[in-house]
């Protein structure tokens, strides 16, 4: 297994949310990518946002402007 | 018969669909994953291209939010969910003679649940007086519903004024769409529609089984059915965040990818270019029967703006018996009988005896509509 890193994580309260993120970030050309919720987080819907944690307030502002409201803002090892 | 059957059943489905819509079907049936319930390619794929449709439907609508985009199987069940999820027993509702019997019998059955159901009369030849809709406005008053085209007559009803009318009092305004979608621009904002039903077989040009909802953000709808979501699993609620809210189990993905693609092709061929040509259509045909002795023509010619339907009768003859011999000596498809809009029968004073309904798609031809005019004006000989 490769090794964890220290990641941001976004969960949301639905797939059409996570999908609503993964294309306006594609869009903007932030970075990150869909994963699967991870274990230790307790989310809602089963897809997550994981992203650089360097990115966080650029993603914060993405999803402001879009009005995606996302469920937690974790950071954890992915 | 198959290769030369002249298909005028278009109101009740398009049978014509774009081949667009059939490679995408086909090509969805071996590549698409339950959408929202994995993170492997094939789930991914189908929850991108679910809600690239919502983002379209968004946009032909005119709504403010993809997430207000709501999948159903037909107008029926957006209909049900739209009447069963928002009153409450004590509401006032108003509806109209016009509507479906996927508008009437919801109501009915919420009627023996303690709502108060009002229906605005039709006039003779099928339109409504937005002032009688006014006057049956009450206090406790919850609802309008309305169809925005006639299944039976083809009149075209503009929801903008009962719209304006329903929100200056706080009134949520339901519109059945099945007639019009996809063939009429609908703007959702701008009409005041708060629920917009419609189906995604007929003037969308998808397969059935599709269709859907438009909820205005904001307003809160109880959910027919629960169950699997993707989302909250450990919950022992369904989920309340929209569209999630109103789509519990595995949506009809393979289907969702051909209304993708119809709507693609709706916005590629224009809404108004098609409306435009299915209107010539009726036209031509109403302009060919309706000085032949004996042919009724119901509804209202008087404006231009009509969905493409003309019913008519032939004398006393039974509809069904027109239809049949429609059908076994032309080879034109169309339909007769009660059109599951019973009160708009009782208006037309067509209970009895039922009408034929030729509907044109932007498919047919010149030369299939001088068919029908040719049938009819024989048929009336007879």
């Amino acid at each position: 297994m490769r090794k964890k890193e220290l990641k941001l994580v976004v969960t949301f309260h639905t797939t059409a949310d996570a999908m609503a993120m993964e294309k306006f970030c594609k869009e903007q050309e932030t970075p990150g990518r869909i994963i699967p919720v991870p274990r230790e987080i307790s989310a809602g819907c089963g897809l997550a946002w994981c992203a650089p944690l360097e990115d966080r307030e650029k993603i914060a502002a993405v999803m402001k402007e879009t009005g995606i409201e996302e469920e937690a803002m974790h950071e954890c090892m992915v | 018969m198959e290769s030369t059957m002249i298909y005028m059943d278009n109101a009740a489905t398009t049978m014509h669909k774009p081949k667009e819509v059939i490679d995408a079907v086909v090509a969805a049936m071996s590549s698409m994953g339950n959408a929202g319930r994995g993170v492997n390619e094939a789930s991914l794929s189908a929850s991108r291209l679910i809600y690239d449709t919502r983002e379209k439907l968004c946009r032909l609508f005119g709504a403010e939010d993809p997430r207000q985009i709501v999948f159903t199987a037909n107008s029926t069940e957006s209909l049900n969910i739209a009447i069963k999820g928002i009153l409450n027993p004590g509401d006032h509702v108003i509806a109209t003679m016009l509507e479906h019997n996927s508008v009437l019998r919801p109501l009915y059955e919420m009627e023996k649940k303690g709502i108060r159901l009002t229906i605005v009369k039709s006039n003779p030849e099928g339109t409504l007086d937005l002032a009688d809709i006014e006057n049956a406005i009450a206090p406790d008053t919850k609802m309008i519903v309305c169809t925005n085209g006639s299944n039976l007559t083809g009149n075209y009803i503009d929801p903008e004024p009962i719209g304006t009318l329903a929100r200056e009092k706080g009134i949520v305004f339901v519109v059945d769409a099945s007639q019009t979608a996809g063939v009429f621009p609908i703007d959702v904002q701008k009409m005041k529609i708060d629920v917009l039903c419609f189906t995604g077989h007929k003037g969308m040009l998808g397969p059935q089984g599709t269709g859907g909802m438009y909820v205005r953000k904001g307003l809160s709808v109880r959910p027919l059915l629960s169950g699997g979501s993707g989302v909250q699993t450990y919950s022992k609620t369904h989920p309340t965040e929209m569209p999630t809210a109103l789509e519990a189990g595995t949506l009809n993905g393979h289907g969702i990818a051909g209304l993708h693609a119809a709507v693609e092709y709706l916005e590629k061929t224009g809404v108004d270019t098609i409306r435009a040509r299915e209107q010539d259509l009726m036209w031509r045909f109403y302009e060919g029967v309706k000085e032949i002795p004996g042919v009724k023509v119901y509804g209202d010619f008087s404006t231009k703006n009509r969905c493409a339907i003309v019913t008519l009768n032939i004398g006393d003859y039974d509809s069904s018996e027109v239809s049949d011999e429609l059908l076994t000596e032309y080879g034109i498809s169309t339909r007769s009988g009660g059109h599951c809009a019973p009160l708009m029968h009782e208006a037309l004073g067509t209970v009895e005896q039922g009408a034929v309904r030729f509907s044109f798609s932007h498919y047919n031809t010149e030369e299939e509509v001088d068919t029908a005019i040719r049938a009819i004006r024989e048929l009336a000989e007879e």
